[in-house]
């Protein structure tokens, strides 16, 4: 339909980190795809920032090294970044503009799509209310996680993250069976080592086989990390809706990714909100992480699992901030518990589930789940409370209760934080664990239990 | 009407931002149609020639060079019968009818009249032909839902007598009556009418509020009321359970219509609205909620234009169901969404920033929003009370409440319901933390309550509170020296702060019986616990052992005394008074 075809220009006036500006253009749309020739014919892509009359703003993907203003020219697509689609991805490994790096066959695409996609019509939505068991009590027991959810892991430089992810990965099922289960893998600006510990894993559990890879690594060009993890979800949401899969979308690192937007955002002289970050970062990662969802009448689901680390360890700069304000919840890992060895190291109570409530309790799980969780909550707290107490008063001023749930907070984080990077822990057992534990207390102190399932499941530890 | 207004010409796109040029004749916030796609936008800013206009849609593709066509309409809703039960985005789109005719994504350009233009009304009139009429004067009703009665009123910018008016089944657009000027000037007037989002509705005059809203929820209605009419704030980081307190009072807040907004919030929390609100039934009626409640719905990965766009077309439908008379609460999730797109459209502006990167009429604009709230005596004959109540949650960034929005927030509302994350991570729930919290409107909703559900309601809610900040105080002390240090008086009043901690102020939205607590089973629970605190200090000043007032299983009565139903309410607890008694007695003096 386009009656200008490609339109080609040689004025490129400015270049000033990853932008370009283009003068002499005339109609060149919004958010539309550019490639710069240079002289030797290599192609860099770009995408416009700003279109005035006569005047185009391009943000280069590939970085604007060795670019010339007199020597390249500028083609405008006239189209949106769009990624072809095929059942064939499944198995692939992808880079930052969707090309294929693994050296395989290419693939003959079924169908393009542009990567931005289109904000999903909140009536078209179905609830996510079907538990995932991933096989870690953490999560489990304490943060359930359901299909359709977005739940982050909000890490630090130096903590097993990665290993947590790879798990979650590969443990992951339904409590139905026979359902297609997929993963795609987004890594932005993570290290030669990370992806390769990911690559490895996958293969050597036969996770490859069914996950779609899209991977920037910390030397390539920052400026990809802005399309990667819309790339995947593109991906995702075909997989999903139009294949019937169920997908698992893992991004990491998102604060790479809010990084290299950060880093557009000064070049563009932008106004910066908090620690230079651009005011619309919160909307920019909406389109990222809402993109997670079921919709009424469709197989297919999109669960999110990205990954950010907090500098600092900090939850309140804005990238784990804005982040924990869009995803339905947050494991946050400790790095005290991860100096004591515990894995996965899960700061349990400062982690949450949103959307726990719907995806447990009889029929989906157990009918005490509801009730153990908040009890295993309620006094695991408190027994930090007398943690704390014990170490600035000793142990002789807490009362017998109190010394209680000393004990129990110890064996707790011994006992059901703690497992071992490859043991599945089925849904069941996990509850029982949590029982077991819950023993140590005196019958009367499990307010957060409906009195019949304490009557049903409680026994006292000697 | 009499000024032309010409189409123009894009000369610019960033973003949502889109400069046009050749829109002469049109005026600031008026509607136009943005490129090939027609686009809806809003013009924000004119500078000679350069029109600004914020798009309500995804940009992308359009370029300069693509017309303008401007409509001459500023941002209005459609008001009539079918508002209620309805879902609508930012800028009043009806989300089940886009999803009828475009599918599951909501794509560009779509479009679909806010009421439904096919459904007949049953409308009864109730003036009559030669009345004379004024703005607010009712000119008869229609059946809404089985809860509401919709009144539909003569237009705030006409009056004059009534030349003609019929009963009988309508679609919103048929005349049903008209009325003659003064002038001889005829105004035809339809079930619907059309009004500016950025226009308060006229009323005749505001009033102090006086009665407080009933929310069921404890800590709320006995400690932290709001006043019908009222303004409350909730901020909270996240993880906090900022939104699960506004889907609590949307569900059981005692005013005849609810307006829940989702600003820019989570789609899979707007669907759990979507999907709960119609099984939930009303206590009072037993009729579904969603018969009383519009919801709007514009979630964050929806343009952020139409972002700044939902909280008024939330705050002008609460406003038009409050004309007919009615109490209405409206809820937004998050303002702090809103003040961000807000900042968003600024900065593509490029207008010098305040505090934060947010605009400099931050302030003034958040004002103007809750300003929208009151009790009011509504235009027309009947001298209508009706009431709007606005309770906003902020969201401050990184959990710090002096940033921009929560304090200009601040500054214009009376109640303030200070979430903690502490409490929420020991799954204490509300998470409304009782030391910050306040609420201004204590002095007119005490004697309310006193007067009209329990005697001793503010004795006890000082009491209780006093207890509280006591705790708090002494509980410095006991990180210091410990707990064998107290007084036995101040450690039995430590435990009655535990009890109005644990089994008052904690409620689990969850459970079926705890998630609503009516106004007198919140008194006599909360006399129970004074009760019992009362005769354990006397038995001590006596010289009773404290150790035998603590760990008494009449505890566990009390705990479980918050889901007494509530059709047992006075014998049950007047039952559980005398246990208390009796096993203080026999615990202090064994036989």
């Amino acid at each position: 339909m386009s009656t200008a075809a490609a339109k080609e220009f040689r004025t490129i006036e400015n270049i000033v980190g990853p932008l370009v500006f283009v003068t002499g253009v005339e109609g060149i749309g919004y958010s539309e795809i550019a490639e710069i020739i240079l002289p030797d014919g290599s192609i860099r892509r770009g995408k416009v920032l700003e279109t005035q009359e006569g005047r185009a703003l391009i943000q280069v993907f590939e970085g604007t090294s060795n670019l010339d203003p007199g020597s390249a020219r500028v083609r405008f697509t006239a189209k949106g970044q769009e990624i072809g689609l095929s059942p064939d991805m499944v198995g692939r490994v992808f880079d930052g503009f969707g090309r294929l790096t693994d050296g395989g066959p290419p693939i003959i695409p079924d169908k393009y799509a542009n990567i931005n996609g289109v904000p999903m019509n909140p009536y078209a939505r179905d609830y996510p209310n079907e538990f995932i068991q991933t096989g870690i009590s953490t999560i489990d027991v304490l943060n359930p996680l359901v299909r359709g959810q977005k739940l982050p892991i909000f890490s630090g430089s130096g903590m097993p993250h990665n290993r947590m992810a790879a798990q979650i990965a590969r443990q992951a099922t339904v409590l139905k069976s026979g359902e297609k289960f997929g993963v795609v893998f987004a890594a932005m600006g993570i290290t030669f080592e990370e992806s390769n510990f990911f690559i490895e894993d996958f293969k050597r559990t036969g996770a490859l086989e069914r996950s779609v890879m899209f991977i920037n690594l910390a030397d390539d060009p920052a400026i990809e990390r802005i399309s990667i993890p819309r790339l995947a979800l593109t991906t995702a949401e075909y997989l999903a809706y139009e294949l019937g899969m169920h997908i698992l979308v893992i991004l990491t690192d998102m604060t790479n990714y809010c990084e290299a937007l950060r880093e557009i955002s000064a070049a563009r002289k932008e106004v910066p909100s908090r620690r230079g970050y651009p005011g619309y970062l919160y909307t920019d990662l909406a389109t990222i992480y809402e993109r997670a969802g079921r919709l009424k009448g469709k197989d297919g689901s999109i669960t999110q699992i990205p990954i950010l680390t907090m500098p600092e360890d900090d939850k309140t700069h804005p990238v784990p901030d804005l982040t924990g304000y869009i995803t339905e919840g947050q494991i946050i890992l400790g790095r005290s518990f991860h100096a004591e060895g515990v894995y996965p190291p899960v700061d349990v109570l400062p982690s949450l589930s949103r959307l726990k409530d719907k995806g447990i309790g009889k029929g989906k799980t157990r009918e005490d789940h509801a009730g153990v969780m908040n009890q295993l909550y309620a006094a695991y707290a408190r027994g930090k409370n007398a943690q704390e107490l014990a170490v600035v008063l000793g142990e002789s001023a807490l009362t017998p209760l109190d010394l209680r749930y000393m004990e129990f907070a110890r064996r707790f984080e011994a006992e059901f934080i703690t497992q071992a990077e490859n043991e599945n822990r089925d849904i069941e057992d996990n509850l029982n664990l949590g029982w077991k534990l819950l023993g140590i207390l005196p019958s009367a102190e499990l307010k957060r239990i409906r009195p019949e399932f304490v009557e049903k499941y409680y026994v006292a530890t000697e | 009407m009499a000024t032309e207004r010409s189409s123009g010409t894009i000369v610019k796109v960033s973003g949502p931002l889109v400069v046009a040029r050749g829109l002469s004749g049109s005026r600031m916030f008026e509607m136009a149609k943005v490129g090939g796609l027609g686009l809806l936008g809003e013009i924000i800013e004119i500078r000679g020639d350069q029109y600004s206009i914020q798009v309500y849609e995804e940009t992308e593709d359009i370029a300069p060079g693509q017309p303008v066509e401007p409509t001459g309409q500023p941002l209005s809703v459609e008001l009539g019968p079918g508002l209620l039960q309805s879902i609508y985005d930012g800028v009043q789109r009806p989300l089940d009818k886009l999803m009828a005719g475009y599918g599951e994504f909501i794509v560009r350009g779509a479009e679909a009249a806010a009421l439904d233009r096919e459904k007949k009304w049953a409308f009864t009139a109730t003036a009559g032909v030669g009345d004379e009429v004024g703005p607010g004067d009712i000119l008869g009703t229609v059946p809404e839902t089985e809860l509401i009665t919709h009144r539909i009123m003569v237009p705030p910018n006409v009056s004059g007598k009534i030349d003609s008016i019929k009963s009988g089944d309508f679609t919103v657009e048929e005349t049903v009556a008209v009325i003659v000027d003064k002038d001889g000037g005829k105004h035809e007037c339809a079930l619907m009418q059309k009004w500016p989002v950025r226009v308060p509705r006229p009323i005749d005059h505001k009033l102090a509020p006086i009665t407080p809203l009933l929310t069921g929820q404890r800590i709320i209605d006995t400690l932290f009321p709001v006043a019908k009419g009222g303004t409350a704030c909730v901020p909270g980081p996240f993880g906090s359970g900022k939104t699960v307190v506004q889907h609590q009072l949307a569900k059981w807040a005692d005013a005849d219509i609810v307006i829940f907004i989702g600003c820019g919030e989570r789609g899979n929390e707007m669907t759990d609205v979507l999907m709960e609100f119609p099984e939930l039934t009303d206590p009072k009626s037993g009729r579904p909620i969603m018969e009383r409640t519009v919801l709007v719905a514009n979630t964050s990965n929806m343009p952020v234009a139409a972002r700044e766009a939902s909280v008024f077309t939330g705050i002008t439908m609460a406003e038009y169901y409050r004309d007919m008379g009615y109490s209405v609460a409206l809820m937004a999730d998050s303002t702090s969404r809103w003040a961000e797109a807000m900042r968003e459209m600024s900065g593509r502006l490029e207008e010098m920033p305040g505090d934060e990167g947010y605009p400099a009429y931050l302030a003034s604009r958040l004002a103007g929003f809750y300003e929208r709230a009151g009790l009011v005596v509504a235009l027309g004959k009947e001298q209508r009370r009706s009431s709007v109540t606005i309770i906003g949650a902020v969201s401050p960034a990184g959990g710090d409440t002096s940033e921009p929005v929560t304090q200009g927030t601040l500054r214009v509302t009376k109640v303030f319901w200070g979430l903690d994350d502490q409490l929420a991570f020991q799954r204490h729930f509300p998470a409304i933390n009782w030391l910050t919290s306040y609420s201004l409107y204590l002095d007119v909703t005490d004697p309310w309550y006193d007067e009209e559900v329990y005697p001793d309601w503010s004795k006890n809610r000082r009491q209780a509170m006093l207890i509280l900040k006591k705790e708090a105080d002494l509980q410095e002390l006991v990180r210091l020296v410990g707990m064998d240090s107290l007084s036995p008086a101040d450690r039995l009043l430590m435990e009655a702060a535990r009890l109005i901690r644990e089994d008052f102020l904690n409620q689990s939205a969850f459970d079926d019986i705890d998630t609503f607590s009516s106004r007198k089973k919140q008194a006599l629970l909360l006399d129970a616990i004074l009760h019992y605190y009362a005769v354990a200090l006397k038995h001590i000043d006596e010289g009773a052992e404290l150790a035998s007032m603590l760990d008494l299983p009449v505890m566990e009565d009390i705990s479980r005394a918050k889901l007494i139903p509530e059709k047992e309410l006075d014998a049950r607890f007047a039952d559980l008074k005398i246990k208390i008694e009796k096993a203080i007695k026999e615990s202090a003096a064994p036989e």
